[in-house]
């Protein structure tokens, strides 16, 4: 039954029958992972592998626990009150919930960008981008400023705020806003970026300019992204993966996913029919 | 959303106008009333604060430069311990504490607010000056003594008021406001701020003060602006360890003035219209000073939009 | 470089704590010793004598001290409350322009005013036109503190109130004075938190004290006298060196204590696990 479904979603990657990369491992891999606010679950036993170097998008109605998931990637998921979890999510075959590790150096490698932009707005535009920097000890100006630079350069921020950057980080417009968020976690040199709805709290325009850019993040990292508009999902995302109340009920290449689903609750989802 | 005037609405208005206006009367009357009394040493102009003869029952001339000195030298060593620990514990209380410790935790920092200021003199002249003069004080001396402030004590010399008492009792006395403020001002930080930090990698107390005691800043200036009106003011718990000699030195050991110990130890004794006058302009000196810095303190606040709980303590 | 950030935290985290520790050792001496020293002085004696003379081993209580204490806070709270709770309706309810706004400011500002100053005031107003410590200026004094305190508390308290009520309230037709009452009524506990606060404040006020209504050895004998109180007896008696009368005021700050803190356990409890407001 469903548990029947679930098996199906794990075989249609080890079937080898579309993905590339096959042979490589996984970037992040997520076995049996369930999480939990108090007794309360949110996440059942979700497998998932997280290829590298693609843009991977998770989709599904709200509550679907999508952020939920995103947020046990990078060990954010425990800062709230009475959270936990069970299971393992593998970075590079390493599980990140080992005994001795202590999350900040997870965070470190696997960055984050939030819905709603939250640059630190008594920290110059500058300060903000290299603020991850600092805190691991990087003190050289030099240094520093040439990060800088380059991080606001590859989310094309760096001519809009060049002459600017002692200007405070929250002075910026949304899209803006965002895009220094990306920088600063880039800035880190992280190798996965998660996205929590990156464009939800902005216009069109700032979006297309970020989808763009997430379009080419790719190449150096692995990117997931969470998203409740499927529209985005299919223009920038590889792979998509659907929720559904906790579960994972399908996972395959996006185009698969849209043209083709397998599973009915998918179909109905992305046909509209609810959520 | 009105339903009509009627005269019992007009009345009520009208009643409660008249009640409130009461407080801004109050207001105004403090410093008439203050500057009136003063006016027989008002005409020494700035000289009553920077002289320090003191003319008591005989003289006709006062300068309060000693209790100023006693009171701003006291109101900074409450500052310098008293705001460290004010924003551990609001620190404490707003980002570590587990859950059922908080309501504990913050029951009895509010209970310090509640000691009456008299109580804590009468520890403080029995408990507290004795044990600082045998326990602590001596290795101020040991170690520190080739500075100024800390000469002037001989080891196992019998407890006596200074200066020093009189900072320690005022930091205590300024640890409720000061975190209870400082606290509402870290709650204020939204956790999006938090998580940019965490998300960063950076570890709690990195996460901190880079997301939140920053952010809350201004909150915190104005609970040290708050902590320092009450310090400044503060008057019998200091009156009862500060001790009441008339004299400027530069050691923490000798006894001091502060111009609101000054005010309660003389103000019975006083007679003559100068004494009483000397001793009326020593209180509105302190009225300026305290509600200038209460009206920067609200001001810093006024910039924090939470709206506090209804049974907050002062 | 790594564990080094990880020793610091733990570092900065202790000292957060240990900031804890510091601020409640004081807390927890001064309840001790105050017990401690304090309780053997309470016995009927303490409730009932008149303070003894100032001669080694004579023998009383400061049963003037605590009439006087009662009476003075009992007055103060008589005019204290209704202007501070009228002005807490003003502010919340009727003071939403430049007016209410200052009323405010101003009511936050005079709560930190140094009582001493209150003091001064006093004397000025009513001592020194009456020419000698009375009564009216040591009600006057603790009222004065009482009033700005009240008007803030209570108007925290309204304004907790949802304006859902209030939009109700006039719906039906409502008078705005009623649907006033009625959220006040609604915020009962607040106010009336705020009230029991500012009483258990003043109750252990003295500066304002020695400067209005001085000290009696005697039960109240008028308002034109002066007028025994607890926390003033604790000064006197405290700083002065006999042993018969320090242990008296150990006695006087023990029941202060006790009164004070009760006061304040009561609040707590009243208003554990419900809302601020109602």
């Amino acid at each position: 039954m469903l548990s029947e479904k679930l098996e199906t979603a794990h075989g249609i990657y080890t079937q080898g029958e579309a993905p590339r990369n096959v042979s490589a491992e996984p970037k992040v891999e997520v076995r049996q992972l369930s999480a939990f606010y108090g007794k309360k679950q949110a996440l059942y036993d979700i497998d998932l592998a997280i290829e590298s170097n693609q843009v991977t998008a998770v989709i599904g109605p709200s509550g679907c626990g999508k952020s939920t998931l995103i947020r046990c990637l990078n060990r954010m998921h425990e800062l709230v009150p009475d959270a936990s979890v069970r299971g393992q999510v593998l970075l590079d075959g390493a599980d990140i919930y080992g005994e001795s590790l202590d999350p900040a150096d997870i965070r470190r490698r696997i960055g984050m960008v939030f819905q709603k932009p939250n640059p630190f707005p008594n920290m110059s535009i500058a300060d903000n981008v290299v603020a991850g920097l600092k805190l691991n000890g990087i003190r050289d100006k030099g240094r520093l400023e040439e990060s800088a630079k380059r991080s606001l350069q590859r989310v094309y921020l760096w001519d809009e705020v060049k002459d600017e950057l002692k200007r405070s980080g929250a002075s910026l417009s949304g899209g803006q806003q965002q895009r220094l968020c990306i920088a600063r976690a880039l800035a880190i040199e992280p190798e996965v970026i998660l996205m929590d709805e990156p464009c939800s709290a902005l216009d069109p325009t700032a979006t297309a300019k970020i989808e763009e850019l997430i379009t080419e993040l790719k190449a150096q990292y692995t990117v997931v992204i969470v998203t409740h508009n499927m529209q985005q999902a299919s223009r920038v995302a590889d792979y998509t993966a659907f929720m559904y109340l906790g579960k994972l009920i399908e996972y395959d290449q996006t185009t698969a996913i849209f043209e083709n689903p397998k599973e009915q609750l998918t179909e109905r989802y992305i046909t509209g029919k609810f959520g | 959303m009105g339903a009509g005037r009627s005269r019992a609405d007009t009345i009520f208005k009208a009643l409660v106008l008249v009640f409130a206006s009461s407080i801004v009367a109050l207001t105004l009357i403090f410093f008439y009333e203050l500057t009136t009394g003063s006016s027989h040493t008002l005409g020494e102009g700035f000289a009553f604060i920077t002289s320090s003869t003191w003319g008591g029952s005989i003289g006709n001339f006062y300068g309060v430069l000693p209790a100023i000195y006693g009171s701003v030298v006291t109101s900074a060593i409450a500052l310098l311990i008293g705001v460290p620990v004010s924003l551990g514990v609001a620190v404490f209380l707003s980002e570590l504490s587990p859950g059922r410790l908080r309501a504990p935790v913050s029951f009895i920092v509010e209970l310090l607010a509640a000691v009456p200021s008299v109580v804590y003199g009468l520890w403080g002249i029995f408990i507290m000056v004795p044990f600082l003069t045998h326990n602590i004080y001596p290795f101020f001396q040991a170690h520190l003594g080739f500075l100024p402030i800390f000469q002037g004590y001989s080891t196992g010399q019998l407890p006596m008021a200074s200066i020093l008492d009189g900072g320690v009792v005022l930091a205590i006395m300024i640890i409720p406001i000061v975190s209870s403020i400082s606290r509402d001002a870290l709650q204020a930080v939204p956790d999006s701020q938090r998580e940019a930090a965490y998300a960063l990698g950076a570890t709690r107390s990195e996460a901190i003060r880079i997301s939140v005691l920053s952010y809350a800043r201004s909150g915190i200036l104005a609970s040290i602006f708050l902590g320092l009106g009450r310090a400044f003011g503060e008057t019998i718990a200091v009156a009862m360890v500060v001790g009441d000699t008339p004299r400027l030195t530069s050691s923490l050991f000798s006894p001091g003035y502060t111009l609101a110990s000054l005010i309660v130890t003389q103000f019975t004794e006083a007679t003559g219209a100068a004494y009483i006058s000397a001793l009326v302009e020593a209180g509105l000196v302190l009225l300026i000073v305290v509600f200038f810095t209460n009206i920067v303190a609200r001001y810093l606040i006024g910039r924090l939009t939470k709206s506090r709980e209804a049974a907050s303590y002062l | 470089m790594k564990s080094r950030r990880f020793f610091m935290d733990k570092v900065l985290i202790s000292l957060a704590c240990l900031s804890v520790v510091i601020a409640i050792v004081p807390l927890a001496s001064i309840l001790y010793y105050v017990t401690v020293r304090g309780l053997p002085a309470i016995n009927l004696d303490f409730f009932t004598k008149l303070p003894p003379i100032p001669v080694p081993g004579a023998v009383g209580g400061l049963g003037n001290a605590i009439q006087g204490t009662l009476i003075l806070v009992g007055l103060a709270a008589c005019i204290g409350l209704p202007f501070g709770v009228l002005s807490g309706v003003y502010i919340s309810e009727y003071g939403r322009n430049f007016y209410g706004r200052t009323v405010r400011f101003l009511g936050d500002v005079l709560i930190g005013n140094p009582s001493i100053v209150v003091g001064i005031l006093g004397f000025t107003l009513l001592v020194q036109p009456l020419h000698g410590d009375n009564l009216a200026a040591g009600v006057f004094a603790l009222s004065v503190i009482m009033i700005p305190i009240v008007s803030i508390t209570t108007a925290e308290a309204l304004n907790l109130v949802p304006n859902s009520i209030r939009e109700a309230s006039a719906a039906l037709g409502i008078r705005k004075w009623r649907t006033s009452l009625l959220v006040v009524s609604n915020a009962k506990s607040g106010v009336a938190t705020g009230a029991l606060l500012a009483t258990a404040r003043v109750m252990g006020e003295s500066a304002p004290l020695i400067l209005t209504i001085g000290i009696s050895t005697q039960w109240y004998s008028g308002p034109t006298a002066p007028l025994a109180s607890l926390t003033y007896y604790i000064y006197y008696f405290g700083t002065s060196g006999l042993q018969n009368w320090v242990d008296l005021a150990w006695g006087a700050a023990f029941l202060l204590i006790v009164m004070i803190i009760g006061i304040n356990l009561a609040v707590r409890l009243l208003t554990r696990g419900r809302r601020a407001y109602a």
